[in-house]
């Protein structure tokens, strides 16, 4: 009688904690997704293979996912155990407690597509410190990492989108760029690199704006509304972000610009492809995240066994994709990006 | 004639019990529950690592909720600290980056969150409007500015000397030498509700604001006092984030109010005003910080801690109000007609 | 025996003048002029805002989901309660939705508007439920929810999401279609804040909300059952957002685990905006509809206006700041004349 508020109050809390404690630690996907991820749990040393952490901008976006597969399948073939993290949504710095977590858990290595080239470096300098190896692919945190898994130049890949925006534009005309977060380090040096090219190789070309869709789908829906609006004499939208060409797209499909605003970018041939099929979009780019994830996993192997150091000229192989060397700035480029349209689409399946 | 001694009987429970069965104790002894048995049975959670990220991961919650605690006991309510966070955190950017001295800035975000804080109150307690609107409509327009003022761009290059203050430890402990700070502020804060007339003030308002009153209490410049400090302490934490990221950005510290007021509330300051301790509210904010820590090692999601917030939240207050209900029905029953005097002479023997 | 005054009956036409002055002086009214003058002054900067296809259809599309959960909050708030759990039974609710289309790819347009507003008004079961049982303000069980179901929404999603092509096409097809040149989903905003709003003016437990905003302890003592109408709304509350969920499904196709985010103080803001003061006992469906449809038509007027949209939210705040303080001085101002005609001999 007399202890039943405290009595109450842990009870609460024990059932609580029970159920904590027992909730598994794999969520399993609801959804059509392409493949089941089963991520592990970490134990502590007992595995013989190599630990790693993988964390994605965001989670719940299907480029990731495809990277993550690619990923896994890696570290399946050299017997490594990864374990998929990530914030729902792509902010600045929600992505720190992840990197603590993991060096807590002492892993072996972390393999992360940045959110903010800032924010992250304290976390990560503490995990170096620690001795685990970090390997940024996708989006870099420059100067916080020991490797840096790129998939082509910001050269090569605004090239790509550059030369694609001004056919569909028909050499000259107004072009918009919807972008992901304003602080994604690729998106900020593609765009970057694409208002160079723009300047030196295609005056009659203009861009008049850059708007971000925060690489979430509704933002971006809305954020292609408003460029409408605002730029009636828009020829092309270039969305670098696989989450907003599709936004995108599927906004213009059933809107009056159809056929009169070119969506073109980066995109999965899946998403894109019934967009192709009924005439939004001509043609757009990607590489095959599949073997960026499947890349950085092997890389950051041999990082973590010692091949490799990170240093220019280091070479080591990466399973089926074959033997890579390091580049300047410790990076390692995965390729050129390759273009999709209506002939070849096809052919590819992520 | 007997030499009547007039004794007073002791009535209720031993001093030692008063203290146990509170709300705050209870909450008190679930963190250390939670701390044993995470410590026991989660890999890596018995680290000083866990305590480092912890503590400073939290301290912007927990600086937050002293003043929070005050506002709520007095019954009223800010949820636009959240928003003053990011509002601080973006002038201080905006600030340095135009040349302005770094110290100097700092303290120029402090008068700016007193001010902002000034702006609650004034028309809280002058105007008469109520508390849960005007700050509705203040997180609305602080954010907005926040945003606004920085756009979509971040500013760093902090100070070194100042960012590296966030990372000290003390000794090996794990312990950052930020709680310094902390424990400062906490008994500052414990002094002035405990030990001042300003303090009692602030319970008799909770209780009964017209019988404070009509005692003396100076209604209006008690509340305009809590939300300056609420203020100020909101911009002590926008300034403590951007040290902390090395980044400054407007759009940090979207959600925090209402995870503030969750700790508050669940560290047994009543919604309904007057009651409520400071180390309650301490030990909230720290059993969310631990949970979120421990489940994080486990791999279970860290959005299922909302749903641990939430269930503890609802579950510590629906408790609350079920003991006061079922309290008040045992009074009813058990008053008896005539009330037994509390002097009596000691019976002999005794 | 008193001689009682007897006042002149008004004509006709000095009670049409009147009551057209009150209704010009109503809250609503002001802020539809707000939203005309807010369209007039953009059109005018470009005139494809409205006279476009596609301008047109976004001007009346937008609003409807914010009309749709500011209607559901104005009943809460008219109690003088408030839920902040809407943003996330809406998002819980579009991905409910979402799954179920994968479960079953023919459901039925209908069924799935229907399941969706049952499902989102069980979850406002559970938030009344709580309030009528635990006695305790609204503002903690909904917080407490609001976490709540989002977390069970990205558990549930896990590191997937919803898309547009695993939805039923009729079921998209719909959310974005128009019937003569009005978007359908608008129009069934515009029809669900007509019901809300009868129900509210005409029937009893609709009006006894107003008295239970106005004085509860007044309520309780007369002998409303306060409980059971705090339920009600709380339910119907869940239920619009519920609606509001399926809706978002309908128009943006692809559901990720955070929708719905931020959309409960949209909502409170339109609400307060229009004129459904946060003490309670005030305000109208209207209003709140009304509100929802200014915020939502000041979204898309800042960009073309020149204001960069990340204004967007402190222009809503000044709004908000502008019609609580415009409320407070209209209460004393109230409260002054009421008692200044008590006073009258």
């Amino acid at each position: 009688m007399k202890y039943m508020k405290t009595a109450t109050a842990f009870a609460a809390a024990a059932l609580v904690l029970v159920s904590a404690c027992t909730t598994p630690a794999s969520t399993t996907p609801t959804t059509g997704a392409p493949a089941p991820e089963a991520p592990s749990e970490t134990t502590p040393a007992a595995t013989e293979g190599l630990r790693m952490t993988i964390l994605p901008k965001n989670l719940g976006n299907p480029y990731f996912e495809t990277s993550t597969k690619g990923a896994e399948a890696a570290a399946a073939e050299i017997g490594a155990t990864t374990e998929l993290v990530g914030p729902t949504d792509a902010a600045a710095d929600a992505q720190v407690p992840y990197i603590e977590t993991a060096t807590q858990q002492k892993v072996d290595a972390i393999q992360i597509s940045a959110n903010d080239q800032t924010a992250l470096c304290d976390a990560i300098k503490a995990a170096q410190a620690a001795g685990i190896k970090i390997v940024t692919f996708d989006s870099d945190a420059p100067g916080c990492r020991d490797l840096f898994i790129n998939q082509a130049t910001s050269e090569g890949i605004a090239k790509v989108l550059v030369e694609m925006a001004v056919e569909q534009a028909g050499g000259s005309g107004e072009i918009a760029v919807l972008s992901a977060t304003a602080n994604a380090t690729n998106q900020n040096a593609w765009i970057e690199a694409m208002k160079t090219d723009l300047a030196a190789n295609h005056p009659d070309i203009k861009l008049v704006d850059v708007v971000f869709g925060d690489d979430q789908d509704q933002k971006s829906f809305d954020e292609t509304q408003a460029l409408l609006q605002k730029y009636p004499n828009l020829k092309v939208i270039v969305a670098p972000t696989t989450v907003g060409i599709a936004a995108a797209a599927r906004y213009i499909s059933t809107s009056d610009a159809k056929g009169k605003v070119w969506v073109t970018g980066l995109g999965t041939p899946n998403d894109m492809r019934s967009f192709v099929e009924d005439g939004t979009v001509k043609e757009f780019a990607l590489w095959n995240p599949e073997d960026l994830g499947y890349l950085t996993t092997f890389a950051a192997a041999a990082l973590v066994k010692g091949e490799i150091t990170g240093a220019e000229g280091d070479k080591f192989t990466a399973g089926k994709l074959g033997e890579y060397t390091v580049g300047a700035d410790n990076t390692v480029l995965l390729g050129d990006p390759y273009r999709f349209n209506a002939e070849n689409i096809a052919d590819f399946n992520f | 004639m007997t030499a009547t001694t007039v004794g007073y009987r002791e009535y209720g429970r031993p001093r030692w019990q008063r203290i146990l069965l509170t709300r705050e104790m209870a909450i008190v002894g679930l963190l250390l529950l939670t701390l044993l048995v995470a410590g026991l049975a989660i890999p890596y959670f018995a680290d000083r690592l866990t305590v480092y990220n912890l503590l400073r991961d939290m301290f912007a919650t927990l600086i937050i909720a002293l003043p929070m605690a005050l506002v709520m006991i007095t019954g009223d309510i800010d949820i636009s600290v959240g928003s003053m966070v990011g509002l601080s955190c973006s002038v201080l950017g905006l600030l340095f980056s135009m040349g302005v001295p770094f110290e100097l800035s700092m303290v120029l975000v402090l008068l700016m969150g007193a001010a902002g804080g000034l702006l609650n109150g004034a028309l809280v307690a002058k105007i008469g409007l109520p508390a849960l609107a005007v700050t509705i409509g203040t997180m609305a327009l602080f954010r907005g500015i926040a945003v606004g003022l920085l756009g979509t761009s971040t500013v760093t290059g902090f100070p070194q000397g100042w960012t590296d203050l966030t990372k000290y430890e003390i000794g090996y402990t794990g312990i950052p030498f930020i709680i310094v700070v902390f424990l400062v502020l906490f008994a500052v804060f414990v002094y002035l509700l405990n030990f001042t007339p300003f303090g009692r003030g602030i319970y008799a308002l909770g209780l009964n604001s017209e019988a404070a009153v009509f005692s003396g209490v100076n209604r209006d410049r008690t509340r305009i006092i809590l939300f300056v400090l609420a203020g100020t302490m909101s911009a002590l934490g926008g300034i403590y984030w951007t040290l902390l990221r090395g980044t400054a950005r407007g759009d940090i510290g979207d959600g925090l109010e209402l995870q503030v007021i969750a700790a508050v509330v669940l560290g047994g300051v009543s919604v309904f005003g007057g009651i409520g301790a400071l180390y309650g509210v301490v030990a909230g904010v720290l059993l969310i910080g631990a949970l979120s820590s421990a489940l994080r090692l486990v791999g279970v999601t860290a959005e299922v801690i909302k749903i641990i917030t939430g269930v503890l939240l609802i579950g510590s207050v629906v408790a609350a109000s079920m003991i006061t209900s079922f309290q008040n029905r045992r009074k009813k029953v058990t008053a008896a007609p005539s009330q037994t005097s509390v002097a009596e002479p000691a019976p002999s023997g005794e | 025996m008193t001689a009682t005054q007897t006042t002149a009956a008004p004509t006709s036409a000095a009670s049409a003048g009147s009551r057209l002055m009150q209704l010009l002086r109503r809250r609503e009214t002001s802020i539809l002029v707000a939203i005309v003058a807010m369209v007039v002054v953009t059109t005018a900067v470009r005139p494809t805002f409205v006279f476009s296809g596609d301008g047109w259809r976004s001007l009346l599309l937008n609003p409807a989901i914010y009309i749709v959960l500011a209607v559901g909050v104005a009943f809460v708030i008219i109690s003088r309660s408030v839920d902040l759990s809407v943003g996330s039974t809406m998002g819980l609710t579009a991905f409910a939705i979402g799954s179920l289309y994968i479960a079953w790819p023919q459901m039925p347009t209908v069924v799935a508007f229907v399941a969706g507003t049952l499902f989102g008004g069980l979850l406002g079961l559970v938030n009344g439920g709580l309030v009528a049982v635990a006695k305790v303000p609204g503002m903690v069980i909904t917080l407490g929810t609001m976490y709540i179901f989002r977390g069970i929404n990205i558990l549930w999603a896990g590191t997937t999401r919803i898309n547009a092509s695993q939805m039923g096409p009729d079921f998209l097809a719909f959310g974005n279609s128009q019937v003569v040149g009005i978007p359908a989903l608008t129009i069934l905003a515009v029809i669900v804040a007509i019901i809300a709003g009868w129900y509210l003016h005409n029937t009893r437990s609709g009006r006894e909300l107003y008295a239970i905003g106005s004085a509860p302890e007044a309520a309780e003592l007369y002998g409303l059952a306060v409980s059971r109408r705090a339920l009600m709304s709380f339910v119907v509350s869940g239920a619009m957002a519920g609606l509001a969920g399926v809706m978002f499904a309908a128009r943006y196709g692809t559901i990720a685990s955070n929708a719905g985010t931020g959309y409960e103080l949209q909502a409170i803001g339109a609400a307060v905006i229009g004129g459904v003061a946060i003490t309670g006992g005030v305000g109208t469906v209207a209003g709140a509809a009304f509100g929802a449809f200014l915020l939502a038509t000041i979204n898309s007027a800042l960009p073309v206006l020149g204001i960069d949209s990340l204004w967007q939210r402190a222009v809503v705040g000044a709004l908000i700041l502008a019609a609580i303080i415009l409320d407070r001085v209209l209460a004393v101002r109230q409260k002054r004349r009421l008692i200044a005609e008590r006073m009258e001999p």
